[in-house]
């Protein structure tokens, strides 16, 4: 079956948030009030009741003057899913349109995902210690509707459809948008990671989005998945400590990237 | 915009903007307040054909900046100074639309030799009273009492070279010392804005509350109006001036005479002076021309009517507008005999003020018992918030409608009188103290009842219910439904003359059930009926000032029509067909005046009213059609259908006006102002004027002298403004967790300049304090705020979000403890944008 999926055009996004509103709205989350962020951004990454957020990202050139960059931040829903290789109990599964699904009833809360994952998407919900995530809006998807986020966007950022024909109109997009007044101007999602199920366009390179530029799965997952999780019933404790490994090793090449940097001003 | 084109409405409409070459939004954050609207321009910016640009001019970069192609910084209040510079760069280099300015506008009327403009004063100040006498603001007039013109616009006393002297001071060496906009920066706004003088191209401005809350608010609309004329743009596709109101039936609300001095329709309403003191007095007060015409009843007035009154324009017809009025609003109490009960009209104090401001005032001083406030609240929304409050605390009662228990509603409880500081000329009280009597009417929310909204392009819209009321709610039309029966049984059967208007009131709008009123039979009495029969009025041209017709609100007649004998209300149409394809989607909703999606579009071809302008083919409206002998178009044409060209009235397009043209040159006082705009420095200003000698706009009323803050003790200038996450006041929004949790915190925005002169950091919590009050916030240090450069003196500017208060999941400080009761000098529209402070570490 054909991927489904969402493009985001920031050339277009007023960062109103109604997507995260409606993602709120549609997955029946609380709202987290988090202290003053230091800007408009009112959460500094998603949690586990928050599956997507918009950042916003204030810089200064000396050419261009201020800029405000606008970020819609979600789970990525990556072809090769870290998530999905390192989870002990098989509690995620990928769509036959490309979604990647977590089940809560088969998470245990052990995190590995979150530490696996590059863009550090699944979050730890201590209520009911499990992970969640976004499901780019499955139970919605299969019964033909588009995900809450796409369907409430004012300003026509958000698109969904087939993965094929939004990649054709973000390369249009991208040309376009490069013969007037963005440069550099480059799609985002399409080869990351070998395909990601989420299509950006974006009006200047990824790390003025905060975005990593070159996302990459730390090496030792495949390791772990191929050698330990076919024992993981005894070896759940090793895999903790493993984890804790990853942790440390995968902050340090985020961190490497960039991945912390969110802008701003502090 | 009245005195200007004859309407104080959006010309335009929000689809319209996706037709527009270029768009200059000043004075409204239009991405996070007008999203929806916004979309439209963005979808004119990434169309092939239009390549929209975008020129965002206010003084912080906001999200609307960042989707802008040029962003331009200004000092509060200094907007005449900005746009001044620009008609004069328009004059000097030629930029005009020629042929327009000629044709459609007043440009080439002459006025008095009397007339004059010296020290920023016009000619006629009376300093004593804070006014002008109007005399010399007006045409030349030949023995046949036509008004003399100059077509070459070289006449010395024409108003285009009057513009032209007036203006030439504005030169952009001034107006970026007095505004503090990088020239750089003003020049390529300058450029790109003006280039729409092309006549085929078109450019539209987009404002909001950032133009109107000031002391010069009318003239800030003033000045768009004078550059739209000079460049063509007024009823053009993808021109105009877009007034963006601030809620979604603000315009619908104005129209039904939200404000003091009109009845619905935009009538002045009726004073208590001798001009006004029976019917035909009033209809000789309100018909322009008709002054010093021999008429002393209808029948004369009628005959005089039929043989033209010249320059009248279409209020012309006001007579029939008022009787159809009061046949609306008394039934068979009105007739011929009674003047049709013109006498029961309530007539306002002429000397007096009844807006927001005055009222408050007078409540301050114990002049008013009662008080319903519906569907507002002015503890955190009204100018001076403290004192305002204070002013609740004397009246004897007050009713509350609302969706919750909002600040207005609970402004006597401890928690609404704590203070972030002990200010000792900040007054407090505690419970006990406050002797109103206060009562809460629990409101239904839009989607729990059904109506129309008329929105800011004028289109009226139907809207079905979707739930019904929570509780006991109930919608507004059924309390007020409630009342007005309740009332009249009070009086039933009172033979007291006095209480006649009561008692002699239409009131039928009772529906099939207890729960809802019937809101068609409301839109029927607006729209019109025929009293003899009860079918719908087709249109306001067919409204008579016999007493046959009745109508509530003239310029709505022609929404409601009759359909296979079917009563139609022309509001709840969904049609999606748009076969011009400029977006007027003719039958989508109903628009006032008769569906007119775009006003004035007789300018959108050139005088002969068959040619669109060289170049743009596709952006003509309407047109003369030569074979039918009547005009014709996508758009219902504003202007008269037979008027032909031998008519001497066809190249009038702004048949509103009584001149029939755009008024680039204001007469007699329309603004009390001044016929042309003059920058005058807001109350609170950083600095002392340099164009003219004046410290305040002259005409602008000082309520409180000694409150008035100066830059010893308040340096900074502050203005206040909202966010997309959160709603007017914040009473719906700050009531829900999903949008508390977007925007939870009182932020006073800052540059990183002013941030270290200050010792202020990030998230710190400051102090902010005028003369009016101190408030606590969370300083937000930004780059999106700097400081300005006014001629080497460098001055900061902060911004305040209004949206907070003491109750729902989101609270904090009411920013409006800190702004001025002062307001415009012609609507009093509160002065909420530019005012001084100081901050600091709390």
């Amino acid at each position: 079956m054909a991927y489904l999926t969402n493009l985001y055009d920031t050339s277009r996004c007023t960062a109103c948030r109604g997507c995260q509103v409606a993602c709120k709205n549609w997955n029946q989350l609380p709202a987290v009030i988090e202290p003053f962020q230091g800007n408009y951004q009112t959460h500094k990454d998603t949690n586990g009741d928050t599956y997507t957020i918009v950042k916003m990202i204030e810089t200064e050139d000396p050419v261009d003057g201020v800029i405000w960059n606008f970020l819609k931040y979600q789970c990525m829903h990556c072809f090769e899913p870290a998530c999905m290789k390192v989870c002990p109990r098989g509690a995620y599964t990928k769509t036959d349109w490309g979604a990647t699904i977590h089940d809560p009833d088969k998470c245990i809360g052990c995190q590995y995902c979150t530490y696996a994952c590059p863009f550090e998407i699944p979050k730890y919900r201590k209520r009911e210690d499990k992970i969640a995530k976004c499901t780019l809006c499955a139970d919605r998807v299969e019964e033909g509707l588009q995900p809450a986020c796409a369907a409430t966007c004012a300003p026509g950022a958000l698109m969904f459809g087939d993965r094929d024909e939004l990649l054709q109109y973000a390369e249009d997009r991208v040309k376009f948008l490069r013969a007037n007044g963005f440069p550099r101007a480059t799609i985002y999602g399409k080869l990351e990671l070998g395909g990601l199920n989420k299509i950006y366009v974006l009006t200047d390179t990824p790390d003025k989005f905060g975005l990593p530029v070159n996302p990459k799965i730390p090496g030792q997952i495949p390791f772990w998945q191929d050698w330990i999780q076919p024992y993981l019933g005894w070896l759940i404790p090793i895999a903790l400590a493993g984890s804790a490994v990853s942790f440390v090793t995968t902050r340090i090449l985020a961190n490497k990237h960039g991945e912390h940097d969110e802008g701003g001003h502090e | 915009m009245s005195p200007a084109f004859g309407r104080g409405v959006m010309t335009n409409h929000m689809i319209d903007l996706k037709n527009t070459n270029v768009a200059l939004i000043m004075g409204s954050n239009m991405a996070e307040n007008h999203p929806i609207g916004m979309k439209w321009l963005m979808k004119g910016r990434f169309d092939p054909k239009r390549q929209t640009k975008i020129i965002h001019v206010d003084p912080r970069f906001t999200r609307t900046s960042a989707v802008a192609d040029l962003y331009c910084p200004i000092r509060s209040g200094t907007d005449i100074a900005f746009l001044g510079g620009m008609i004069n760069y328009i004059l000097e280099n030629d930029l005009y639309h020629k042929e327009y300015l000629v044709n459609y506008t007043n440009a080439s009327f002459l006025i008095k030799d009397e007339f004059s403009f010296e020290d920023g004063l016009f000619s006629g100040y009376d300093a004593s009273k804070r006014a002008y006498d109007f005399g010399t603001w007006d045409y030349q007039y030949g023995p046949d009492g036509k008004i003399l013109t100059d077509e070459t616009l070289q006449h010395p006393r024409c108003v285009f070279q009057l513009l032209k002297k007036h203006f030439s001071r504005y030169d952009i060496d001034t107006v970026c010392k007095i505004t503090g906009a990088p020239k750089n920066k003003y020049m390529q706004v300058l450029e790109l804005f003006c280039s729409t003088g092309a006549p085929d191209k078109t450019g539209t401005i987009c404002y909001a509350m950032g133009i109107t809350q000031h002391t010069v608010g009318s003239q800030n609309v003033k000045a768009f109006a004078i550059i739209q004329l000079l460049l063509g743009n007024i009823g053009r596709p993808g021109g105009g001036i877009n007034a963006l109101r601030g809620e979604n039936n603000v315009q619908g609300a104005t129209d039904m005479a939200l404000l003091f001095h009109i009845i619905p329709g935009y009538i002045d309403s009726p004073t208590n002076t001798e001009d006004n003191k029976d019917l035909i007095s009033f209809i000789r007060k309100i018909t322009p021309g008709a002054a010093k015409l021999p008429f002393s009843n209808l029948n004369e007035f009628r005959e005089l009517v039929k043989a033209g009154i010249p320059y009248s324009g279409w209020r012309i017809h006001s007579s029939k507008w008022v009787v159809s009025l009061l046949k609306a609003w008394y039934g068979d109490a009105a007739n011929a005999e009674n003047d049709f009960a013109y006498h029961y009209l309530p007539k306002r104090d002429a000397s007096k003020n009844y807006s927001h401001i005055a009222l408050f005032e007078a409540m301050h001083k114990g002049e008013i018992e009662g008080l319903f406030v519906n569907g507002t609240n002015p503890v955190v929304g009204g100018p001076n918030a403290n004192k305002e409050q204070e002013a609740l605390t004397k009246l004897k009662w007050m009713v509350s409608m609302d969706l919750w228990l909002n600040e207005t509603a609970e402004f006597w409880t401890y928690q609404g009188w704590e203070r972030a500081t002990n200010n000792p000329d900040v007054p407090k009280y505690t419970p006990k103290d406050i002797g109103t009597e206060v009562f809460f009417l629990p409101a239904a929310a839009v989607y729990e009842k059904e109506g129309t909204a008329s929105q800011t392009g004028r289109w009226v819209q139907f809207r079905w219910k979707g739930a019904d009321p929570v509780g006991e709610s109930r919608s507004d039309l059924w309390i007020y439904n409630e009342l007005g029966k309740r009332i009249k049984q009070l009086y039933a059967g009172s033979t007291r003359p006095e209480d006649e208007p009561i008692v002699n009131m239409t009131w039928d709008y009772d529906g099939h059930d207890e729960h809802e009123p019937d809101i068609l039979k409301v839109a029927n009495e607006m729209c019109g009926y025929n009293v003899a029969d009860g079918t719908p009025v087709e249109g306001f041209a067919q409204l008579k000032d016999d007493g046959s017709t009745a109508c509530g609100n003239w310029i709505y007649c022609g929404a409601t029509t009759l359909k296979d004998g079917q009563f139609v209300y022309k509001p709840q149409l969904r049609q999606k067909e748009d076969p011009s394809g400029l977006g007027l989607f003719p039958n989508w909703g109903w628009a006032w005046p008769m569906n007119r999606r775009i006003v004035y579009n007789r300018c959108s071809v050139q005088p002969d009213g068959i040619n669109p302008w060289p170049g743009d083919d596709d952006r003509r409206l309407v047109w003369w059609d030569e074979a039918s002998g009547g005009w014709a178009g996508w758009d219902v044409p504003d202007f008269i259908k037979t008027v032909g060209p031998d008519n001497p009235a066809f190249k009038d397009p702004f048949i509103m006006r009584p001149e029939g043209k755009g008024c680039i040159f204001s007469t007699n006082g329309v603004l009390k102002d001044g016929p042309f705009p003059e920058h005058y420095e807001p109350w609170e200003s950083p600095m002392p004027p340099i164009l003219n000698k004046q410290p305040l706009n002259p005409v602008a009323k000082v309520w409180e002298p000694e409150k008035q803050g100066n830059t010893d003790k308040y340096p900074i200038i502050a203005t206040t403004y909202r966010v997309t996450e959160h709603w007017q006041s914040g009473a719906l929004t700050r009531n829900l967790p999903w949008l508390a949790e977007l925007m939870p915190d009182m932020i006073v925005e800052l540059s990183e300049e002013l941030a270290k002169e200050k010792g202020i950091k990030n998230g710190h919590e400051v102090i902010v304090s005028t003369t009016r009050g101190d408030i606590k916030a969370i300083a937000c240090v930004t780059k999106r705020f700097k400081p300005f450069n006014l001629g080497g003196k460098i001055v900061h500017q902060i911004g305040l979000l209004w949206h907070y208060g003491f109750k729902g999941y989101a609270t904090g400080d009411i920013a409006n403890r800190l702004t001025p009761h002062i307001g415009d000098a012609n609507t009093m529209c509160p002065e909420y944008k530019a005012f001084l402070c100081d901050i600091r570490r709390a």
